[in-house]
């Protein structure tokens, strides 16, 4: 059919011409047994392994930089506390894609998502052990972070608080909150803000997101998707982002271009991390698994952490990084909205609040 | 403007002048906007930021082992098509069975299967939670999320290609030089091999080069079962999105250029061949039929 | 004037399949793998999928988002596919009769979409046609916004679609016989009438065919488009990003849902091709 397309040409230019041509001494049986041998040895022929053991970090979008930096760090750590080699293997992508992945399969010794819900999802399904987020201190979240907006530079539109967002005329870029972790916190933080008005209500909470959204002018799935339509593109006033995604963009692509708001009221965004512990049981890579999450939370590894603009959690350590951060108030998912599980259901899940509002 | 054509030269198929301007400048201008453009635009953005960067970018070892998985990839898919294809062409169009139509028309479907549901469907079979699942992890076998996925999703994006090349060629000459072949003794390997495979080595070539492109290109189906671990089982249109994700617009444009290079590679094999084989024929005015018996 | 009739090709009677060796082999090997690379897998879509039942299943093809997609996706796939066409068919008469300069790399450039990667497409049409873009900068302050909204999307398509009308038209053109147009023009019809009576009629089916086969594809189109569409829903959210959405939110059966119905359409589109076709074939006496 559409591949006819092609061959036409060749067949009524060529072919009448061609028959005169040398033989094409062309061993089909040859080239069938080598490609279904090669193909046979990609499944079975896993290659030599130079290192003692394997991880592999399934992570979310905005950590890239973060984690590259923190596994050469660890690598280190490694080989100087056990004398052992580790390879760490990274994947990114958006955050529930990521934990799909690894229910479909994909074997992430550890995972470092961008919220609680995707590790529950993961538990649900017995990848991991009911107790995850009590296994490590702070919620099993070595580091935080939470939600502010980036503006052009000058703040042309003038925008200081939330409610200055759902203002006619902003262009507010924002990923998809279905398919992204990050645009999740940025929804739940906008409700919170409308909640905690002077008369706020689940109601007004409502009218506030609905309009907010109705100023959104590009969804993109992930959270560095919408950054790149926001800088790059040039599309929209403001950009609801990540704190330390904002001051990573703004340090890469130029703090002569953007500006970095924070508004009076956000949200505690606690990014989890956890062991699979089905895969590190089946690969025996417990010990430097857990290792690896521990040193999260070391002097080291929470200094690698502010130095990626996220908050640590370490006092001293924050303390160090306090003036790289504005303050602001911040609420918590658990305390305004019971949890990740319940505001799942209410406000993502379909059929819930978040559909109602798009399709109005 | 060249030489005119034969169809200019012929009064009975000659367009007025301004009817072939304005014929020539509409479809140019389409062909510059939606074509010529875009492609520039890969190279511009690829090269703004200068040679040794572009060239870092390329032989950085993430992009080596992105393009050595493509190659990879593609030399296993592509010649199992190509086996597929000569075997589902010689069925369909030397024989007459019933239902060949279906057949013909169940070869052409993951055409226009969207790529999204390609991928899905190697994640419904072969993931954890799917048909296979469970076998498979017992005996520690990777499909999907590892090389095999990959190149299962490839197959099946690059499935007609060949098949779709062969047919119409192979119908269009018909059965004569095989029946020929077949009355003289020659048995069905033989004509395979001195009769039909000469025949059609070009638009098989064709079919091979289209096949390889779309196997280092394709990105949908084979970003849904990659599992994306760097370094590992990105391919080239895979790390395109990694680098472009890390800010890293030159070097993603760049990887991209590679694949346009390719492209425009293969095109030129394409224009290269025509013009040696013109060439050929001019030199040597052999009867085919001559050279056919020689061949036999 | 009839050109058809004179230009059908006397069918060969049927051969005897005894003939030929290799039947069993051929047909064998072609099945066998039909079946493990596209069929069973496919399978495992239509079983999914069946896990819900009927009034669920129904619920999950017809809500109104996806209502909303499938008139984006079949309204901007049957515009590119129109567009196309009628370019397609420029560029495909151009490409045959005239000689220009540059007419070896045009031809040669033609194949092009087919083999650049999708999400390179998307990239590189989003930046082009976003407001700082090269070409986005001279429409934006004409009011006339490209990225992000559903004509981007329908650049997208034009871009993925155009080879596949210029290639099946091509060939056709090419193997016209000119008798037909001198017996048109010493009749006294002008060029307009020998193109609109003469030529038209014979390229209708290939057309045709090449509409059908942009059509089809851009249908399921992803990696070009997200890049480039916006995603809002209702507006510009693709069919096939309805699918990922669902995934993304662990609802396997809902996705599997909604691939059945593209599945579907596919398949009647497929049929229809190749019904395309085979009426071609009987009209001008070759396949296409």
């Amino acid at each position: 059919m559409f591949s006819s397309f092609v061959t036409n040409i060749i067949a009524y230019e060529l072919h009448k011409d061609f028959k005169k041509g040398a033989l094409v001494k062309l061993k089909i049986s040859t080239i069938l047994i080598t490609s279904l041998l090669s193909f046979g040895a990609t499944i079975s022929f896993s290659p030599p392994c130079l290192a003692d053991a394997e991880l592999l970090n399934v992570s979310y979008d905005p950590t890239r930089e973060l984690y590259q930096e923190f596994n050469t760090s660890f690598i280190e750590y490694w080989k100087k506390t056990t004398g052992e080699v580790v390879l760490v293997k990274q994947s990114h992508g958006g955050s529930g894609k990521q934990a799909r992945a690894v229910l479909d399969g994909l074997e992430a010794d550890v995972v470092t998502l961008a919220l609680a819900y995707d590790i529950d999802i993961l538990q649900e399904k017995n990848l991991v052990k009911k107790d995850w987020q009590k296994r490590l201190k702070f919620n099993s979240a070595p580091y935080t972070s939470t939600i502010v907006f980036l503006v052009r530079k000058g703040n042309p539109k003038g925008i200081k608080d939330w409610n200055d967002l759902v203002k006619p005329g902003i262009e507010v870029i924002t990923p998809n909150p279905k398919t992204s972790g990050g645009a999740r916190w940025n929804y739940l933080a906008a409700w919170a803000y409308a909640l905690k008005q002077k008369d706020g209500t689940e109601a007004t909470a409502k009218d506030f997101v609905k309009k907010l959204f109705a100023n959104v002018k590009v969804l993109d799935s992930g959270a560095r998707g919408a950054t790149t339509t926001f800088t790059e593109r040039g599309i929209g006033d403001v950009l609801i982002s990540w704190e330390n995604e904002a001051y990573l963009a703004v340090k890469e692509l130029g703090p002569e271009k953007y500006e970095i708001i924070t508004p009076s009221l956000s949200i505690l965004a606690e990014p989890s991390v956890s062991l699979v512990d089905t895969v590190v049981d089946k690969k025996g890579t417990r010990k430097v698994a857990t290792a690896y999450l521990k040193y999260l939370y070391s002097k080291e590894g929470q200094e690698i952490a502010g130095k990626h603009y996220y908050r640590p959690r370490d006092t001293q350590i924050a303390a160090k990084y306090t003036k790289q951060f504005a303050k602001v108030k911040l609420i918590t998912i658990d305390k305004v909205f019971g949890g990740w599980k319940k505001a799942q259901k209410t406000h993502f899940n379909d059929g819930g609040i978040f559909d109602e509002i798009i399709i109005k | 403007m060249k030489r005119a054509s034969r169809f200019e030269k012929n009064a009975a198929t000659r367009e007025p002048r301004w009817v072939k301007g304005l014929l020539l400048f509409l479809s140019l201008s389409f062909f510059g906007f939606f074509l010529l453009l875009p492609l520039i635009s890969v190279f511009a953005q690829a090269l703004h930021k200068g040679w040794e960067v572009y060239l870092k970018a390329i032989f950085e070892p993430d992009a080596l082992t992105a393009i050595k998985l493509s190659l990879t990839v593609a030399l296993i898919a592509v010649p199992l098509n190509l086996v597929f294809g000569v075997a589902a062409a010689w069925a369909i169009t030397k024989f007459d069975f019933k239902w060949k139509q279906l057949l013909i028309t169940l070869i052409d479907l993951p055409f226009s299967v969207s790529p999204v549901i390609a991928g899905l469907v190697y994640v419904l079979v072969f993931g954890a939670q799917g048909w296979l699942g469970r076998g498979l992890a017992e005996h520690n076998i990777k499909i999907i999320f590892a090389v095999p996925g990959i190149v299962l999703a490839t197959l099946f994006v690059t499935f007609p290609l060949v098949a779709r090349e062969l047919i119409p060629l192979m119908e269009a000459q018909g059965r004569e030089e095989e029946e020929a072949a077949t009355v003289l003794g020659a048995n069905g390997w033989q004509t395979l091999w001195k009769v039909t495979l000469p025949n059609i080595k070009w638009g098989l070539l064709y079919g091979v080069i289209l096949c390889n492109a779309r196997a280092m290109g394709e990105f949908g189906a084979v970003s849904v079962v990659s599992g994306h671990i760097r370094g590992y089982t990105n391919t080239i249109p895979l790390h395109v999105e990694i680098l472009y994700n890390e800010y890293n617009f030159a070097a993603a444009f760049a990887m991209a250029s590679i694949l346009a290079l390719l492209a425009l590679l293969t095109l030129a094999i394409k224009t290269y061949i025509e013009w040696h084989l013109r060439l050929e024929t001019e030199s040597k005015p052999l009867s085919m039929e001559a050279n056919n018996e020689t061949d036999l | 004037m009839k050109p058809n009739e004179t230009m059908l090709r006397i069918r060969k009677p049927t051969r005897n399949n005894q003939l030929f060796p290799g039947f069993g082999l051929s047909l064998g090997f072609t099945l066998v793998y039909l079946a493990l690379i596209v069929l069973i897998p496919l399978s495992a879509v239509v079983l999914k999928a069946s896990t819900l039942n009927a009034s669920a299943f129904w619920e999950t093809v017809t809500a109104p988002r996806l209502l909303a997609s499938y008139r984006l996706s079949f309204g901007a796939a049957l515009m590119a596919g129109l567009i196309n066409s009628i370019f397609g068919l420029m560029l495909a008469w151009v490409l045959v009769r005239y000689n220009f300069f540059g007419k070896k790399l045009v031809d040669s450039l033609i194949d092009l979409p087919f083999a650049l990667p999708t999400a390179v497409t998307g990239i590189a049409l989003a930046s082009l046609y976003s407001k700082n873009g090269w070409v986005g900068r001279y429409l934006e302050p004409l009011g006339l916004k490209v990225a992000f909204t559903p004509l981007g999307i329908l650049m997208a398509l034009i871009f993925i679609g155009l080879p596949f009308v210029v290639r099946t038209v091509q060939p056709i053109l090419e193997d016209l016989e000119l008798e037909y147009e001198e017996a048109a023009s010493s009749l006294g019809a002008t060029r307009w009438q020998t193109f609109r009576f003469v030529i038209l009629p014979t390229l209708f089916p290939a057309i045709l065919t090449g509409f059908a086969l942009a059509f089809a594809r851009s249908v399921g189109e992803y990696g070009s488009v997200i890049f480039i569409a916006g995603n809002i829903p209702l507006v510009s959210e693709i069919t096939p990003l309805i699918i990922i959405t669902k995934l993304e939110q662990y609802d396997t059966a809902g996705a599997t849902a909604i691939a059945v119905v593209m599945l579907f359409i596919s398949l009647l589109l497929l049929l229809l091709i190749n019904g395309l076709q085979a009426w071609t074939a009987k009209r001008t006496g070759r396949n296409l």
